[in-house]
């Protein structure tokens, strides 16, 4: 193996000082080291994005699943059976496998797919590529995330498999359904290797943060001031700080729930009566567990949509060939979703019998975060605004990004707003609610970023037919999913119910919910042509043949068009201005790449 | 069989549109890349426009085919300060909703890319940022007031004259229990609890519980016009009291004890008339996930005139049984137990 394996900018000397040499080394590497246990953090981003795309794939088949008994309830469909065996016997499939998937489908999606998936891959890609580092801070720490990732996710794969099935309390686990075999079938060995699963998720989540942070602060490269980086640096610095400041809490959470499960302590547990004899648990407080749950469950919400934010700001300004508007704006509203995330948590627990006047503090503390998101909206806006935009696949899911953010914020408004909640919470309103701005947005921000920097990452392109289709089947599906859904919550039809046929208050929606299930299985298989041209380009796409195919001034754009570990040839590049220079360069280029100098009478940004 | 043969036929619509879109990729690069880029560009354009007006459009059918699923009028006063806020918050998020969109598409077609056009370089204008923080700032000061009046008024303490009435809940279903003559809830104690005579725990030494009545087919029965206050607990998991006709709802929580008051305004002869449907039931759902039943936990809410609750009333036995319960589960409980049980007793 080689001795140059680059740990930092300060081998940027030794570096130079072997010059070409270093370009070779790396074909040498074992394959174990360079694509299995690597520590070059593209591999790893490249890593984390495949994983997160198999349980993307496993996550919104489980919703197939689902959909099909909430939509066709009085039918069966023996094809279930093949794939879930008992749980689906007759091709009907059980109540308690419906909740099983649906806490799921919950888990694997919120933490496996849009915070590993997402800022794991971004974080990883992006961090030393457009602040100029060889890598991250510590290499090593960065394999280990990963592999806890890995980890996590075996044992989330292998309780889908024990006899009780995984878990089946919802995906945010509240105790004492969660904690108390009796209370249900998934919360017996299910639910251990639930908690066994995040426990180790949170210590790779951890392991990454704290990497993406160090090295935006210590390894920038010569000239990059922290106001000089692109935004979607700044967004994936706070989505980083808002992990490591809030999933230790979650972790707190989940140690007591350990406790009370194995350990007969009584955390969460208070007088209760179940399976025909009364527990000696006495004094515990089932809300307890809510807000550890939820201090890091609303900062888990903006850990997902912040990298989508800045990958859009990044995308929409590229394309449009147009400065991104309201530079600092971006990033001081960024930093007030950060502080407000921390500060409007139990606004999940309105109904809980919490004290009023606590909740007056919360409902003014939540609606607070519409301003910076309203700044951000204006902002995207005003950078399209007498733009000259290139309809790219990544800018239509920037767009994507945009419109289904607005969507999904306003409808936060009633939801965050105490008296309004009192009705629609745990409705189908919240459903629809935050599946379309922290599910779907939060997708197509992952989405632009994938189509993007798909070059970057492999060197060649995805293809472009499929990704308009991709796209507009996407767009115009989750419209049609997720708009009805708030008629439904509006009329007080609750979430997580099996069946609603029974119900004289809800069961008017049967047509609509067969709708909406026919929908959702056309979006699963749009997703799946985005899956077969994502691996199918790997290998077969249009080669990139130029450095810099967006014409972005960003700092990536400047490596060799498949960058070896240790991401530039020679010295790492000095910085001289800021990421969003579209203007003219004299030379009949509408950008000016960061490394170039200032020119005479130029006045920095 | 038929599995296979779908899984066959989704396979090849996935190779056929792969086949497709491969060959438009190359046929692009043989027409000319720049043509078939700018081509490609006014194409996207025009999609997003047709997309935003069918979406409009969409919207509208969408409206006009469930406006009548919806929930009837408001049964309770709270619902109708409920139903006055949504259509202001409704209105405000409209209003930006429609300003926001119209823009991100209209700019979308309007700014696409030409060979005549170039960018304007816009960085920033401090005037626009500071109107555009301080208009939804505003906005939201005015929600969070309206909120704050409605959500003070529906947590306030209950009118003195409120009828108290208990709802318990477990896996799956509720227990309902009225005080009785003395109109005062019996002391409680989970721990003597049994299926066979004391679904709710009473403890049959408070004289309190001997007139109380129960209902374990989860009834219950409310008088028009009169404020209830809603004692709302759980024997095992976390529920919920959703009351959709009410607009009401209340967590029911295993060793905390919930409230929750209202007034019913329309009895369920009313609501059947006024929906046109002779099998019209206010129905309670339990909106917190509680185990594999939890779609299937379901009461029902009647309200009556004054009149037909007392004659109903009339009707009901005492829960207790005599003291023969209370001979049974006394030895098992040692007198004085000083640890929370305390916290649940009730006067």
């Amino acid at each position: 193996m080689s001795d140059v394996i680059i740990q930092g900018p300060n081998v940027a000397h030794t570096h130079s000082a072997h010059g070409e040499h270093h370009g070779h080394e790396h074909h040498e590497q074992h394959f174990i080291s360079k694509w299995i246990f690597s520590m070059d953090h593209k591999v790893i981003g490249k890593q984390f994005l495949i994983t997160g795309i198999f349980w993307a794939v496993v996550g919104a088949l489980m919703s197939v699943f689902f959909r099909l008994q909430l939509g066709f309830p009085d039918e069966t469909f023996p094809i279930m059976e093949k794939f879930l065996g008992e749980w689906a016997k007759g091709g009907k499939l059980s109540a308690e496998f419906y909740y099983a998937l649906v806490t799921m489908h919950g888990t694997i999606l919120v933490f496996f797919v849009l915070t590993a998936g997402l800022s794991g891959t971004f974080a990883n890609l992006l961090i030393p590529l457009q602040v100029g580092a060889r890598d991250m801070a510590s290499p090593f720490m960065n394999m280990l995330s990963y592999w806890f990732f890995f980890l996590a996710s075996v044992v989330m794969f292998i309780s889908l498999f024990v006899q009780t099935g995984p878990a089946s309390g919802g995906w945010t686990t509240y105790p004492p359904l969660s904690a108390l075999k009796e209370a249900s079938m998934g919360s017996g060995l299910g639910m251990d290797l639930w908690l066994i699963s995040m426990a180790l998720f949170v210590v790779s989540s951890l392991l990454g943060g704290l990497n993406y942070i160090s090295t935006i602060l210590n390894m920038r490269t010569k000239g990059m001031t922290m106001t000089r980086m692109p935004l979607t640096i700044w967004a994936l610095l706070f989505t980083a700080v808002l992990g490591v400041l809030s999933f230790p809490v979650l972790f707190s959470g989940f140690v007591l729930l350990i406790f009370d499960r194995n350990f007969g302590t009584s955390f969460y547990l208070s007088e209760i009566f179940i399976a025909g004899k009364a527990l000696p648990h006495i004094g515990g407080s089932a809300i307890l567990y809510q807000h550890l749950f939820w201090f890091l469950g609303h900062p888990e919400v903006y850990i997902i949509m912040l990298p989508g934010m800045g990958m859009a700001s990044e995308v929409l300004s590229c394309h449009s060939r147009k400065p991104i508007f309201g530079y600092f704006a971006m990033i001081i509203s960024l930093i007030g979703i950060t502080v407000l995330a921390f500060l409007v948590w139990a606004h999940h627990m309105f109904v809980t019998g919490m004290s009023p006047f606590l909740g007056s503090i919360f409902v003014l503390l939540t609606l607070l975060i519409a301003v910076p998101s309203a700044v951000k909206v204006f902002n995207w806006l005003t950078t399209m605004w007498k733009g000259n935009i290139k309809f790219t696949v990544p800018m239509m899911f920037a767009i994507g990004f945009v419109s289904l953010f607005i969507s999904g914020g306003l409808t936060g408004l009633f939801l965050g707003n105490s008296a309004l909640d009192i009705h629609l919470h745990d409705t189908y309103f919240v459903v629809a609610h935050f599946h379309i701005v922290m599910g779907v947005s939060a997708f197509f921000g992952m989405f632009a970023g994938i189509y993007h920097w798909f070059p970057k990452m492999f060197g060649r392109f995805m293809n472009n037919t499929l990704g308009y289709i991709h796209f507009f089947l996407t767009f115009a599906g989750a419209y049609l999913i997720f708009w009805p859904m708030h008629y439904e919550g509006i009329a007080g039809m609750p979430r997580r119910y099996y069946d609603y046929t029974a119900w004289e208050s809800f069961n008017q929606f049967e047509s609509l919910n067969a709708f909406i299930s026919i929908a959702a299985i056309i979006v699963f298989f749009a997703q799946l042509l985005f899956v077969v041209n994502f691996f199918v380009s790997i290998f077969r796409g249009r080669k990139c043949l130029v450095q810099n195919p967006w014409g972005s001034p960003s700092l990536e754009w400047t490596t060799p068009i498949n960058p070896g570990h240790g991401n530039w040839e020679g010295e790492i590049p000095t910085v001289y201005r800021w990421p969003y220079d579209y203007k003219d360069d004299g030379h009949g280029n509408d950008f000016i790449p960061q490394t170039t100098p200032l020119r005479e009478g130029e006045e920095s940004h | 069989m038929s599995g296979f043969i779908s899984i066959f036929l989704t396979c090849l619509v996935f190779f056929i549109i792969y086949q497709i879109a491969k060959a438009s990729e190359l046929a692009g690069i043989l027409r000319g890349e720049e043509k078939t880029k700018a081509q490609t560009n006014r194409l996207m354009a025009w999609l997003l426009v047709v997309f935003f007006l069918l979406g409009l459009y969409g919207i509208w059918l969408c409206h006009d085919y469930l406006i009548d699923k919806m929930l009837p009028v408001s049964a309770s006063d709270h619902g109708v300060q409920y139903d006055s806020m949504f259509n202001i918050t409704l209105l405000v998020t409209g209003i930006v909703f429609f300003i926001t969109q119209a823009a991100l598409f209209w700019f979308a077609f309007r700014y696409q890319a030409s060979e005549n056009r170039k960018a304007t370089f816009l960085a920033h204008n401090n005037k626009l940022e500071v109107i555009w923080t301080t208009i939804p700032a505003i906005a939201m000061a005015l929600l969070v007031i309206v909120g704050l009046r409605n959500w003070g008024k529906m947590t306030s303490e209950a009118p003195k004259d409120a009828m108290v009435v208990e709802i318990v809940g477990k896996q799956f279903n509720w227990i309902i229990r009225y005080p009785g003559k003395d109109g005062v809830l019996g002391k409680k104690d989970f721990r003597m609890t049994n299926d066979a005579d004391n679904v709710l725990g009473q403890d049959w030494k408070d004289k309190n519980n001997h007139d109380d009545v129960v209902l374990q087919n989860g009834e219950l029965h409310l008088v028009k016009g009169k404020p209830v206050k809603l004692i709302i607990g759980s024997r095992d998991v976390i529920h919920d009291v959703g009351l959709a006709h009410f607009r009401m709802k209340m967590d029911a929580v295993p060793g905390i004890i919930t409230t929750m008051w209202f007034t019913p305004t329309v009895s369920t002869n009313e609501m059947k008339e006024i929906t046109g449907n002779p099998d019209f039931v206010y129905e309670i759902s339990c909106d917190q996930m509680c185990g594999k039943g939890h779609y299937a936990m379901r009461g029902t809410v009647i309200v009556h005139t004054e009149a037909e609750f007392n004659a109903w009333m009339r009707m009901q036995q005492p829960y207790y049984a005599g003291d023969k319960a209370t001979e049974t589960t006394a030895p098992a409980q040692p007198e004085q137990k000083t640890d929370s049980v305390n916290a649940i007793t009730m006067k």
